[in-house]
């Protein structure tokens, strides 16, 4: 069927703020789809609340709006653009929910708006768990027992009727929010309870528990003709009980014999075409190991985590597809981007295999609960391609980031026999780990199996990896020895540490017997037809594939790996706009990531792709084949930064800023010495190695001090301490995540913080805003609610702060993009940090200003200037608008996680607020994340003595918007005597009805709490209070800055917003 | 480990959800796959690339035409498939064997001369696992190779098309004396090697279909039994009135191996069912058959096609199937009597023909493999049209 050509502007609906179980996968399926869309002469109009993303770029949309993603908000959208269709499959779960509801209200057929993708019916009959139910029974699909059940009482009746235990999902939440699995009554009641409040309909699936079946996931695709096919499918490691997101996972299944593989491949056609999807689809089994018996679990009528997964593993791009399947194409008329011969019908076949593993935050969140089960917490992926499982599995685990390189990386070796024992029962993300060391023990594989249900085979595989472990500690190092590690992916690094050699002598062992890194393409066929396309992928003992290029230029472009709390999205849009703009001088441009979930790892960002771990071992091997003119680290975070030494070693060029000018911006004295240089005031401080000398400098500046490592991002493991316990506690802390770099202890300052981004060209700089954070230092400028421009600060500041700017990039000699943060304190300025490097800021400030820095940077890079680009140096003119960026954290999804900001960031996402008025934009940004007030106007404030005379007002504003507060006693006193009507309630340790009571029954909008420092009962309460708020939906505060701009938003609600096409913001 | 000694091999299976561990004799296995005593082997192709690996299997010599498959899953179907016979088979996806041997097989023993991998399982993990890969070969004094870049030496195969290669463990091979034995190596008439010596029946109550075995999967004879169909097998030398006698209500003609022009007389026979008024479906050799004995030509394809994956659009619907394949000739369409047969089905890829319909008569071919097995069961349905065809399923 030719495309329809009634189709002619399209509105797409982004998944809006990056959280726990809806991240950059959908940017990535978003900007493919929008290009696909637009390659057709459609005129895309796109809404998406996060500013962070590649697909609200003017470049990507024709119409982009940057807006709350409310029904409300896409109704405003649609009655000014226009737009004859309405795609709503490419958003996530966000997404189609707000598809559904136009659909659903009337809106759309009223307007003569279509919904393509999908119909409002399949969306019903896969999400609503009855009406999918009663589907898959008619089509003889079979389900586990279940029963959707809207109180607590049905599901313990039904529960009684089907055995313990169950598991229990939520509907229409996001990466199976309020779900889990009920051992017994209590439990389920507990989970139950919560779930039924998280549904967007209050509704919960009790279901028979198939905890412990392999987990197996088909990405199909079908268009209107009724063609389909599977794209790929997926075996997780980790059977049912664990959520996808969170499971590691192998492309193609690899214990499956045809005969399964078969039967759920046509199940899974059955239920799309039953569904009568028009786009691609996800169906998630259940099979039992021992019998052909298997269980639909799930269906995502849409693309998802899993289906980015699926393009990078194949090649196949789903969203590119899917998109024009909803423009009317069918899959035979589509061709293969990547053969550029086959079609869309036809299935890719893998000649090699994928790992995806998932990158978990408990780095982050150290009380949070590790364990691992159907409610996702992982923030983002890597993911690795080998020729053989074991190769692939260590290929990612060095991808991950956390300091892991090997099965050895985590030691279980102290516990005992019995102890290891019960470790292996606890499901958590070191799993793997602890069998590797049941497996040294000889603990033997039928246990190991007995009490994980992890297939055999891939415990087998594991056992290869520890067998080589041992053999490389045993035997002498031989070329075939070796051979046979570098095939299975051992680094360097582990072989020699293993072999009591020097990672050099393994190197060169490696080179004089020509054991070196060949690369394979990814082509979807398997070799059957040559690839236009391809992306590659090494692996030893081969022969090499890639092409040799000769350009005049060629750019190693090194990416940002997994989303993770602190390195997010916005590396991933610099990588991209870094490698567009060197494409665009004529350069050649090579990137090396292994996230699957981004758009720089799309097959046609840059010229050449390695999807390779990046790690100064693996981006060798490409650096000896490509032998780039030069690399550029500073878009990709810390960890291209981190390459850079490595790259030097190597011989390769640095583009931009030099390494010694990025270390200079790290290494404390160094950095003083500049400063003092440049006659800029920072807060005093030292640089310390020990717990003791950390003491030492403390009590010399005075409580309290922010103590933190260098070279971190995302202010990892930084600190706020009162006291030397305190001191002690963090260093500790520090020294386990980070031990080769010194550590900081400056004096606290508390006053306003400023952020700054700057193009500076070696002599000239370009600020295309100020922004000023809502939010006094303490928390961490990721955590904080920034503003662009800058609203309270005097024009002799923002001079000021130019001037610093310019004094330093000139003085660090950047070339290329600097971010440095700034505390306003009495109209004085000083400089906090500084960062030679692009920042998390940079897609914000250059979709709202409309300079594109990422792309006048490179430009800078290669050699032009900012006058000759046309641009003025200094301040570049302020935007007549008001644009504030909101972040956004997943906190319920992380049991256990401390909630309160401070100095280390939590949040995983933002949203952008944008309007002629402040009091606009803050409103449309608590919208955007989410902040939907007021509902009951009730709340509850409990803060620590210094923050109560600010607590006054607070409460007084909130009053005012008709709110009845509730306060713990010392709070509630204090407001009392100074004219608040508030109503006392019990502390936690009290009887019940308590402050718990309260939060728990669901009547509270609001909980304003700000922690106690130390760690007495005090702030275990707060604690337990902040939680219970969070885990029942309640919006929780901790900082007084964030309560004050609440209660502006509030008080400026307005039903009507104003709406802002980000693609014409001009600013040159 | 615990799991393997000295000339034994042990390996897990779960029956009715017990875990057993299963241990066998085998010499050779073990050693071979791990430690010392690995036995090199060498997959010398004709155009002088030499591929070294390790030995799997028998260690005898063998020649034979190389060809890839490209399957995921299905390693054993492709293994007893008698349309392998007189070819070496490469699978191109790496990790071959990981659930061992089962008893999803399409005839009684596998076929290809020489079986060539990237990586065979040491430990197949399922339910139905019933033995390795290794032993499975070795019983059947069947040669092969692992450890090759497989990927390396399919993109010569697609470069350069399909060619003959021999498998050795002799260390000692002269190219110069062992190449010209290679290039002289043909495929030959080897349909008479996989057919079956005696007419079998599958009693059934339904409709009464002869199948004439030309190297058949099993899978086919299953389909039409579990459609109610009684199946009567015929040797592939069967004369048509012997079949026609028995007044059957359709004929179903096989796959199979080996180049279609190689089987004269065959063809000659199913001209006179042709003549009949008796439906035919055919399937793969079974289709190129029918071409060739209603007149039109047959040739052989660069590099086949043999996998689970390839698109063929059904010309009257315009529909598309994902299909199993496995064939190195296919049907010329330009050759075609369009008062004899129409293309029915083409192939979304490269355009050539998947199927034929024959004008005025009861009879449809596919080029591809509904009986799936391995592969995708998409176009299953096309048994059904066969029993509505001979008149529905009484």
């Amino acid at each position: 069927m030719p495309r329809n050509q009634e189709i002619k502007k399209v509105l797409v609906i982004g998944s809006g703020p990056i959280v726990i179980g809806q991240a950059a996968e959908f940017d990535y399926a978003g900007t493919q789809a929008c290009r696909s869309l637009k390659e057709e002469g459609v005129e895309v109009v796109l809404v998406n609340s996060n500013p962070a993303t590649i697909m609200t770029d003017k470049e990507i949309a024709d119409e982009v709006y940057i807006e709350p993603l409310t029904v409300k908000v896409l109704e405003q959208i649609i009655l000014k653009e226009k737009p004859d269709s309405v795609l709503p499959t490419l958003g996530g779960q966000a997404g189609l929910n707000l598809g559904m509801e136009l659909a659903e209200s009337g809106f759309l057929e009223k307007h003569g708006v279509k919904l393509i993708g999908t119909t409002a019916e399949t969306i019903f009959k896969a999400e609503d768990r009855q009406a999918f139910k009663d589907t898959m029974e008619k089509i003889g699909e079979p389900c586990a027992p279940s029963l959707v059940v809207h109180n607590v009482e049905d599901g313990i009746k039904f529960t009684n009727t089907i055995g313990y235990p169950v598991v229990l999902r939520p509907a229409y939440t996001l990466g199976g929010s309020g779900g889990g699995i009920a051992h017994n009554e209590t439990e389920l009641i507990d989970i139950l309870s919560n779930g039924l409040r998280l549904s967007r309909v209050g509704e919960v699936l009790v279901e028979r528990c198939i905890a412990g079946w392999k987990e197996i996931e088909y990405e199909v695709m079908r268009d209107a003709n009724g063609n389909c096919i599977t794209v790929c499918n997926m075996e997780n490691i980790d059977p049912v009980g664990v959520h996808t997101g969170d499971s590691i996972v192998v492309a193609p299944s690899q214990t499956l014999g045809d005969k399964e593989y078969q039967m759920l491949r046509t199940s899974a056609l059955n239920i799309i075409s039953e569904l009568n999807i028009t786009g691609g689809c996800n169906v998630q089994y259940a099979l039992h190991p021992d019998t052909f018996e298997y269980c639909v679990i799930e269906v995502n009528p849409r693309v998802s985590r899993s289906s980015a997964l699926a393009s990078k593993a194949t090649g196949y791009p789903i969203a590119r597809v899917a998109a024009k399947i909803a423009l009317g194409y069918t899959l035979d008329e589509i061709k293969n981007a990547i053969t550029g011969k086959t079609y869309a019908s036809f299935e890719p076949m893998l000649d090699y295999c994928v790992v995806k593993i998932p990158r978990l935050p408990f780095d982050k969140f150290i009380t949070a609960k590790r364990t691992l089960t159907t409610q996702m917490k992982a923030t983002g992926e890597v993911m690795s391609i080998c020729d053989n499982f074991e190769g692939a599995l260590m290929k990612a685990i060095r991808s991950l980031e956390q300091h892991v390189d090997s099965l050895l990386s985590y030691d279980f070796s102290a516990l005992s026999d019995e102890e290891l024992d019960e470790r292996l029962q606890l499901v958590d993300d070191r799993r793997i780990w602890v069998i590797a060391e049941a497996l040294r023990r000889g603990v033997s594989y039928e246990r190991i199996h007995e009490i994980t249900k992890i297939d055999l085979w891939f415990i087998d595989k594991l056992a290869i990896l520890t067998e080589m472990e041992k053999r490389l500690g045993q035997e002498p190092l031989t070329p075939e020895l070796l051979r046979e590690a570098k095939r299975i992916e051992f680094p360097d690094s582990v072989i020699a540490k293993l072999t009591g050699k020097t990672e050099q002598e393994i190197h060169d062992m490696r080179i004089e017997n020509g054991i070196v890194a060949a690369f394979k393409m990814v082509d979807t066929c398997a070799a059957e037809f040559e690839a236009s396309t391809p992306y590659y992928y090494s692996v030893y003992g081969s022969e090499n594939e890639a092409a040799e290029t000769h350009p005049e230029k060629k750019v190693l472009v090194l990416g940002s790996g997994p989303i993770r709390i602190g390195q997010g999205i916005e590396f991933d849009y610099c990588s991209v706009h870094s490698t567009w703009a060197f494409a665009k001088e004529g350069w050649e441009t090579v990137i090396v990531n292994n996230n699957p979930e981004t758009v720089s790892t799309d097959f046609d960002i840059a010229d050449k792709l390695y999807f390779e771990p990046l790690t100064p071992e693996d981006v060798e091997a490409i650096v000896r084949l490509e032998q780039p003119d030069g690399a550029v680290v500073q878009f990709g975070g810390q960890t291209a930064i981190k390459l850079t030494e490595s790259l030097m070693k190597m011989g390769v060029k640095i583009l931009g800023t030099r390494a010694e000018d990025v270390d200079a911006a790290e290494d404390r004295e160094l950095f003083d010495a500049i400063l003092e240089k440049t006659g800029i005031p920072r807060a005093a401080g030292g640089t310390v190695y020990t717990a003791d000398e950390a003491k030492e400098v403390a009590n010399r500046l005075g409580y309290p001090v922010l103590v933190r490592p260098s070279y971190v991002l995302g202010g990892q493991g930084m600190k706020i301490a009162y006291n030397d316990e305190e001191i002690e506690e963090f260093i500790g802390i520090i020294n386990r995540i980070a031990q080769d770099h010194p550590i900081l202890v400056d004096k606290y300052l508390m006053g306003k913080e400023i952020e700054v981004d700057a193009v500076c060209d070696g002599t000239d700089i370009l600020i295309p805003g100020i922004m000023e954070h809502i939010e006094r230092t303490g928390v961490h400028s990721g955590d904080s609610i920034s503003v662009y421009p800058a609203p309270t600060i005097s024009e002799e500041v923002k001079e000021t702060l130019v001037e610093y700017t310019k004094r330093l990039a000139q003085a660090l000699h950047v070339v290329g993009l600097i971010n440095i943060q700034f505390i306003v304190m009495d109209d004085e300025v000083y400089v906090i940090e500084v960062n030679p490097r692009s920042s998390r800021t940079v897609p914000y400030i250059s979709k709202v200003t409309g300079i594109p820095i990422v792309d006048l940077a490179t430009r800078v890079i290669i050699g032009n200037t900012i006058r000759g680009m046309g641009y003025t140096p200094g301040l570049a003119p302020t935007a007549d608008y008001i644009a504030i960026k909101m972040p956004v954290f997943s906190f319920e999804k992380l049991r256990g996680a401390e909630i309160s900001l401070g100095p280390e960031m939590k949040s995983t996402g933002e949203c952008l607020g944008i309007a002629k008025t402040f009091d606009e934009a803050l409103y449309k940004a608590f919208l955007g994340a989410g902040v939907q007030l007021p509902k009951y106007k009730q709340m509850i404030m409990t803060v620590k003595d210094s923050d109560k005379p600010e607590a006054v007002e607070v409460a007084k504003r909130f009053e005012a918007l008709g709110y009845k507060i509730y306060a713990t006693r010392s709070t509630a006193n204090y407001l009392k005597e100074h004219g608040v009507q508030v109503l006392q309630t019990k502390r936690i340790s009290q009887e019940s009805p308590n402050v718990l009571d309260l939060i728990l029954g669901h009547r509270i909008d609001l909980v304003i709490d700000t922690p106690t420092q130390g760690n007495g009962d005090k702030n275990r309460d707060g604690f337990l209070i902040r939680r219970n708020a969070i885990e029942t939906g309640v919006y929780c505060i901790t900082a007084m800055d964030t309560a004050n701009a609440l209660a502006t938003s509030l008080e400026n609600a307005q039903a009507r917003l104003s709406l802002v096409d980000i693609a014409t913001v001009k600013n040159v | 480990m615990h799991f393997e000694k000295r000339g034994e091999y042990s390996f897990f299976l779960r029956r009715c959800g017990k875990i057993e561990m299963v241990t066998v004799p085998c010499a050779a296995t073990d050693s071979r796959q791990k430690g010392q005593g690995k036995m090199k082997a060498f997959l010398i192709l004709e155009d002088g690339n030499v591929f070294t690996g390790t030995s799997i299997g028998s260690a005898r010599e063998v020649i034979s035409e190389i060809v890839f498959n490209t399957s995921m899953t299905g390693y054993l179907e492709v293994l007893t498939d008698p349309s392998y016979a007189g070819q070496a088979v490469v699978m191109t996806y790496p990790l071959i064997g990981n659930y061992g041997i089962t008893p999803d097989m399409e005839s009684g023993r596998p076929w290809p001369d020489g079986y060539i991998v990237r990586e065979l399982s040491r430990m197949p993990s399922n339910f139905r696992c019933e033995g390795t890969i290794q032993d499975f070969l070795e019983k059947y004094d069947i040669p092969g190779i692992s450890g090759i870049d497989t990927r390396a030496l399919t993109r010569i195969l697609r470069e350069k098309g399909t060619m003959n290669g021999m498998i050795t463990t002799d260390e000692q091979y002269d190219l110069e004396e062992v190449l010209p034995r290679i290039k002289a190596y043909r495929t030959g008439n080897v349909v008479d090697r996989v057919t079956c010596r005696e007419k079998k029946v599958l009693p059934g109550k339904g409709k009464k279909v002869a199948l004439l075995d030309l190297g058949a999967k099993k899978n086919i004879a299953h389909s039409l039994h579990k459609r109610g169909c009684q199946v009567t097998i015929y040797p592939a030398h069967t004369p048509a009135e012997e079949i026609l006698a028995e007044k059957p209500d359709g004929i179903m003609l096989s796959n199979g191996p080996g180049d279609p022009k190689e089987c004269g007389d065959i063809i000659n026979e199913i001209k006179k069912l042709y003549d009949s008024e008796v439906p035919v479906f055919a399937i793969c050799l079974g289709h190129q058959l029918m071409a060739l004995a209603t007149g039109a030509d047959t040739y052989k394809l660069k590099y086949g096609h043999r996998g689970g994956n390839h698109p063929v659009r059904d010309l009257e619907t315009g529909k598309v199937y994902i299909s199993s394949q496995n064939h190195g000739y296919a049907v010329n369409a330009d050759t075609l009597n369009p008062q004899i047969a129409r293309p029915a089905f083409e192939n979304v890829n490269d355009g050539t023909n998947e199927g034929l319909s024959y004008v005025g008569k009861n009879i449809f071919t596919v080029q591809f493999h509904p009986e799936a097995c391995p592969g995708p069961q998409d176009s299953a349905y096309l048994f059904d049209r066969f029993i509505e065809r001979m008149g529905g399923t009484k």
